[in-house]
């Protein structure tokens, strides 16, 4: 089963929940297929980020993609959201099956 | 006697300073907010069925040139008394420049427990003063220095779920009438103040979080905080007077005047200002001048108007 499996990167972005909109619509422009967000809470460099209300609220945006696409929303994080916004992005190696779905394709 | 909606603040906040694990879960904090902002809206909405409103643009125009004074002060007394930055200021002044929905439902049922009439439009008022201070305070944020998305912003704050529901009450209220609402008033209005009460725990328990960051921003914002309030609730009072308003109207326009946003605020800020420190103004709204509001300012506010209609006549 395994052999069957096709490395990909998975780009996870831990923000605040504000950011949402504003960061799938980056990513739908990279070229990513998709993208899943779910609701997150934790501590770190902020303090407590428990979403006891609106602004203290986090969210973890998933989007597996090929590498191009990655880097590509790497720089764009880095140059628009770091200085103001909440925000942890690490990426990581993953196995995927059917890996056309999580190619960018090529220009026209 | 106390008011209970204002007792139940108070034990959220003793729950939160206890570090009690009681927590309202979000998904019952949205489905509360919804039906808050509904009710105000169908309520004023039914109100002004029996107005109308053309008669009321005179009297807008001048609510809202006043309620401009409120983001200008907000962002100078901060900028240059509280030394806070372009940017924070701005926040300050967007946050205090519109306006606390809660604060307003709490000085509602206050004027009902104490048997006071209030004009029916008020609520109008409520829907008009929650833009143009928060646009001038992002303007004074941004002003000389990087361009800010106006088209996004507007966007933003128009279809932003406070508005959205505050309008769409107001506008289903208006058209209904209070014949057609009165299949919908048992749950709108019989439970208002119940909902009103379990909502303010939140507040209560969400207040308390802020503490450690109050203490962190100094004595300023607590001073801020505190009189600023007190100072656009005067401002009220005398601009309710000089338009004629009753006492409750009086009173309802300087509560107006007086809350700030922690809502719609918050969310709009942090995209258009997002060099702003977003825990500065929330602390001062919410940590600050919300309890503030609701323990003395409102009946302050309601004793002011009083003592301004009887110095008067």
């Amino acid at each position: 089963m395994t052999q069957r499996l096709v490395t990909r990167k998975l780009l996870t972005i831990i923000c605040e929940a504000g950011l949402e909109k504003e960061l799938t619509n980056c990513i739908g422009a990279a070229g990513a297929s998709g993208y899943t967000v779910s609701d997150a809470r934790g501590k770190g460099a902020h303090g407590l980020r428990d979403a006891s209300w609106s602004d203290n609220a986090n969210i973890r945006i998933e989007v597996l993609c090929d590498e191009l696409v990655a880097t590509a929303l790497l720089d764009k994080v880095l140059n628009d959201y770091y200085q103001n916004y909440t925000l942890v992005t690490f990426v990581s190696d993953v196995g995927v099956l059917r890996p056309f779905k999580f190619t960018k394709p090529a220009a026209l | 006697m106390f008011d209970p909606v204002i007792l139940f603040f108070l034990l959220g906040v003793m729950a939160g300073v206890l570090k009690s694990d009681l927590k309202i879960p979000g998904v019952l904090y949205e489905s509360l907010s919804i039906f808050l902002l509904l009710a105000i809206g169908l309520k004023g909405g039914v109100s002004l069925s029996q107005y109308d409103p053309s008669n009321l643009v005179d009297e807008a125009f001048i609510v809202l040139l006043v309620s401009c004074l409120i983001p200008l002060g907000a962002f100078y007394v901060s900028k240059i008394l509280g030394g806070y930055s372009q940017a924070d200021a701005g926040s300050l002044a967007a946050h205090y420049g519109s306006v606390s929905v809660v604060t307003f439902a709490v000085a509602t049922s206050l004027l009902v427990k104490k048997s006071i009439d209030v004009e029916g439009y008020m609520t109008v008022f409520l829907v008009l003063l929650e833009i143009p201070g928060l646009l001038l305070g992002v303007l004074l944020a941004k002003f000389g220095t990087s361009k800010a998305s106006w088209g996004h912003l507007i966007h933003e704050i128009l279809t932003g779920k406070s508005l959205m529901l505050l309008l769409g009450g107001l506008l289903i209220g208006y058209l209904s009438g209070e014949t057609g609402v009165s299949s919908i008033s048992p749950l709108f209005f019989g439970l208002f103040k119940g909902v009103l009460a379990i909502f303010l725990l939140e507040m209560g328990l969400v207040t308390a979080g802020r503490i450690a960051e109050i203490k962190k921003q100094g004595l300023f914002l607590i001073m801020f905080g505190t009189l600023f309030p007190m100072f656009c609730g005067a401002l009220g009072v005398v601009t309710g007077w000089w338009l004629g308003m009753s006492i409750g109207g009086m009173t309802l326009l300087a509560t107006l005047y007086a809350s700030a946003s922690y809502i719609a605020a918050p969310a709009a800020v942090r995209m258009a200002v997002p060099e702003a420190n977003p825990s500065t103004s929330i602390a001062a709204s919410l940590g600050v001048t919300f309890p503030f509001n609701i323990s003395v300012g409102i009946p302050l506010y309601l004793v002011l108007s009083e003592h301004m209609v009887k110095v008067i006549l």
